[in-house]
């Protein structure tokens, strides 16, 4: 397992690889999702205002 | 038939319903194939002779550049769409390509980097492929710094449709930087003609890696699309029959 790890004495160069890679698609997620939310929200309130004009 | 799908996927409700049931299905199976690829990747695919370990960067660096420039075409093919057939729903795709297909190439030029540290000696190399890389991720920023500096929307839409749309030069020039110059990089592995440079324990896990980033793209993508959808259709109608939904 540590000699996995250790990848053959590369482990400071592939792990950061993965991790950055791992990182900006989980933040990639994280942000099109909390956009997605923040446009429904925005959306439902506007209608909301319609609805409640006159 | 074909344009009669094409004009739906124009709608901004029934792409809207598409890209919803979509998601789930493209998540899914881009995890799997992602899972398969790393374990084939990471624990099952062999030393390479000369890199050692080190070469296992290839799993995540290759599909991240693959994708980059993938991203890019999309996001080059929606803006077109969305000038030649003001279509709204295109621009909301090529906005929403933007951001994801910048972060696979911040993933392929960082990766590149600790990948090219063991075994180049170095961090960086002014090299064409490196150098139009870095350009494809100025592209990327200065086509959602022009969206965000132009305050009305539809002219916003079109400036940075024509900037994606020229920036589509640089992708060919990425892809045979490797040809054309003499490069560090290393040339085709995977489209070499002939046969890949690789023995299919190595190539198998790196198809999957590809096709899953892809699919993963494509589930990010819509999600973004969705949003992007909803933030342009202010007042329509069809907002107050799926908004409630799910």
């Amino acid at each position: 397992m540590l000699e996995w790890l250790s990848m053959g004495g590369n482990a400071r160069f592939v792990w950061p690889s993965y991790g950055i890679t791992v990182l900006l698609l989980w933040l990639n997620i994280r942000w099109a999702r909390k956009a997605a939310l923040a446009a429904r929200t925005e959306a439902r309130r506007r209608l909301a205002m319609q609805r409640s004009e006159p | 038939m074909a344009w009669t799908w094409f004009h739906r996927c124009g709608s901004p409700p029934h792409f809207y319903r598409i890209a919803g049931k979509l998601v789930p299905w493209f998540g899914t199976l881009a995890a799997l194939l992602c899972i398969g690829g790393l374990i084939g990747g990471l624990v099952l695919a062999p030393s390479d002779y000369l890199q050692g370990e080190g070469y296992r960067i290839i799993y995540v660096h290759v599909p991240a550049a693959t994708l980059s420039m993938m991203a890019y075409a999309v996001m080059a093919l929606a803006a077109a769409t969305g000038l030649i057939w003001r279509m709204n729903v295109a621009y909301a795709v090529a906005a929403s390509c933007a951001p994801i297909g910048a972060s696979f190439t911040i993933i392929a030029l960082v990766t590149g980097s600790l990948w090219g540290r063991p075994m180049w000696g170095t961090y960086w190399v002014w090299d064409p492929r490196l150098v139009t890389e870095l350009l494809l991720l100025f592209l990327y920023l200065g086509y959602m710094g022009l969206r965000s500096a132009i305050e009305e929307s539809g002219r916003a839409d079109r400036a940075s449709a024509i900037l994606a749309i020229v920036g589509v030069v640089n992708l060919p020039i990425i892809h045979y930087s490797v040809d054309w110059w003499n490069s560090l990089h290393q040339g085709h592995t995977l489209l070499k003609l002939g046969a890949p440079s690789m023995p299919p324990s190595m190539y198998v896990p790196l198809i999957a890696m590809i096709f899953g980033f892809m699919l993963y793209f494509a589930a990010v993508l819509l999600v973004r699309a969705r949003g992007e959808v909803l933030r342009r259709e202010r007042t329509a109608r069809w907002l107050l029959e799926v908004i409630g939904e799910g």
